[in-house]
């Protein structure tokens, strides 16, 4: 991925930085400029997520995309937010103690590399949440 | 609005064809289905030709202009040729702008090709190209993979209603049994459930046998308005509904992750337009680019209750012979699925079918076929409904 179109989007990928809607209350993660419910007319606004949610659904991908073979076998999930968006992101950690419902939150993380000598990129991943 | 008929099809033969390029199968692919129909060049006022990745795959872009030169349409005729992406659901959208030009007026004698030159790059860089159907900013820079989007379907899948990847693996079984009797299939093996439980897991719980393979090929048609397609052929075979709709490019964004609600959408605009429902149905082509999305297709076009999808396919009502016959022509998954030529190819599969040409897998007395085509992890889709009956 070019430097720039990573860049522009650094605030969401390291702070957890979406959107909300003050005319219908939606939250968006990722984030989006124009409300799904209340298209033109509705208010948006920066908003930064708590980071705890849950496990909707997951996988454990063991043929990687291109850039992630060195993580395999890992989780892959379907975490809802807390707020109400769900995104898709790793889950660090033993992909066996991954399970649909489990309480999770957001950690900073090495996502990937552009080969040896590329860029290396970092933005958010889960941890399971077991306080 | 005009009637539509299909007048002529043509497939190539699916599979890694390392000595054939993408100009070469889609030329073969069009003057198949011309032959077929009894046109000539002359005749043909417009190309559409469903490719997804051109560029990616053979770093070739302008496909449209590609194709109707190869197939001496552009020097002399300059037929009009026009490229339709939605990834995986780029035939199946070819199809329906050819239709809708000749509904219109707009032409007469029009193609709806497909084609995919998939072996020309490395299986990783393939897989890479794959993934830009999907959200590549949100999706493919956490990691995701095809296979691990549709994997997480059938991970809730089967946590809600019960599925069992031993169903998973008679979809695969069932699109190889089929494949066995279709000449073009990439692969014309039976295999068993504990081969497919046994292959390699690729992304939990989808094994390397629930997957569709990376395939080169290419199809065509040829259409023509319903009142003068009998001058062509005896058995014009007539859209009775094309129909198309959006969801979200995202899969973690949808209502429901195991209902695709482009397909639930679509379908029901179709069955609007044909004035048919699900029971009207003897066969449907659906987009099986994984085990688990036939199992969802099925239920969301309404052949199957929701979550019962493996338990008919299981109990064989999806065979040939049971009760609604699906992916007679091997599906993606037997047959092969060269991304832009399938939905084109599932086409050609209903025309054969209702002509009573499809020899070893055909349904008898089939009527009213259907086709279902899916871009992405279900942001797109295409149907179609045809009859032998105008």
């Amino acid at each position: 991925m070019s430097v720039p179109r990573f860049w522009r989007n650094l605030g969401s990928r390291y702070n957890l930085e979406g959107t909300h809607c003050k005319e219908c209350g939606e939250y968006y993660y990722p984030p989006r400029d124009t409300c799904v419910n209340c298209r033109r007319l509705g208010k948006i606004e920066a908003y930064k997520f708590k980071g705890t949610g849950e496990v909707v659904t997951f996988t454990v991908i063991h043929t990687a995309a291109e850039g992630f073979e060195e993580q395999t076998p890992y989780a892959l999930a379907i975490i809802k937010l807390d707020e109400g968006p769900c995104l898709t992101s790793q889950i660090v950690g033993d992909p066996e103690k991954v399970h649909i419902g489990l309480r999770v939150r957001s950690v900073f993380r090495k996502l990937g590399s552009d080969g040896e000598r590329g860029m290396i990129y970092y933005g958010t991943k889960f941890i399971p949440d077991e306080a | 609005m005009r009637d539509v008929a299909i007048i002529g099809v043509k497939n190539t033969k699916y599979g890694e064809l390392w000595d054939r390029s993408l100009r070469q199968l889609v030329v073969e692919a069009g003057i198949g289905a011309i032959e077929d129909a009894g046109v000539s060049g002359k005749d043909i006022d417009a190309l559409y030709v469903g490719n997804m990745s051109g560029g990616r795959f053979i770093d070739q872009e302008h496909i449209g202009a590609l194709i109707a030169d190869y197939s001496g349409l552009s020097r002399n005729l300059h037929v009009p040729a026009t490229r339709v992406e939605a990834a995986c659901a780029s035939g199946g959208l070819a199809l329906r702008q050819a239709i809708m030009t000749v509904a219109s007026g707009y032409g007469d004698i029009v193609i709806a090709a497909g084609a995919e030159k998939m072996t020309d790059v490395c299986s990783s860089e393939a897989s890479t190209a794959l993934a830009a159907a999907a959200d590549r900013e949100w999706e493919g820079m956490a990691g995701a993979t095809f296979p691990g989007l549709y994997a997480m379907i059938a991970r809730l899948h089967m946590h809600k209603y019960g599925t069992t990847s031993e169903q998973l693996a008679e979809v695969a079984v069932k699109n190889h049994s089929n494949g066995v009797h279709n000449p073009i299939a990439q692969y014309r093996n039976k295999i068993t459930v504990e081969q497919v439980l046994s292959s390699i897991m690729v992304a939990d719980p989808l094994h390397i046998f629930d997957c569709s393979p990376i395939t080169d090929g290419a199809s065509a048609v040829v259409l023509a308005p319903a009142e003068i397609a009998h001058k062509y052929t005896d058995t014009p075979i007539y859209i009775k509904a094309t129909a198309q709709a959006s969801d979200t490019i995202a899969l973690h964004d949808r209502r429901d992750i195991t209902t695709l609600d482009a397909t639930v959408v679509a379908a029901r605009r179709a069955y609007e337009m044909a004035k048919v429902g699900p029971k009207d149905i003897d066969l449907v082509e659906v987009h099986d680019c994984f085990t688990i999305a036939e199992i969802c297709a099925i239920e969301d076009l309404g052949f199957a209750e929701k979550g019962k999808g493996g338990l008919v396919t299981a109990e064989g009502e999806t065979a040939i012979g049971g009760r609604i016959p699906v992916n007679t022509s091997g599906g993606l998954k037997a047959c092969g699925h060269p991304v832009g030529a399938t939905g084109i190819k599932q086409a050609a599969e209903i025309v054969t079918q209702l002509r009573g040409e499809a020899g070893g897998r055909q349904v008898d007395g089939a009527e009213y076929g259907m086709t279902h085509n899916v871009g992405g992890s279900g942001a797109t889709a295409a149907i179609h409904i045809f009859s032998r009956n105008r």
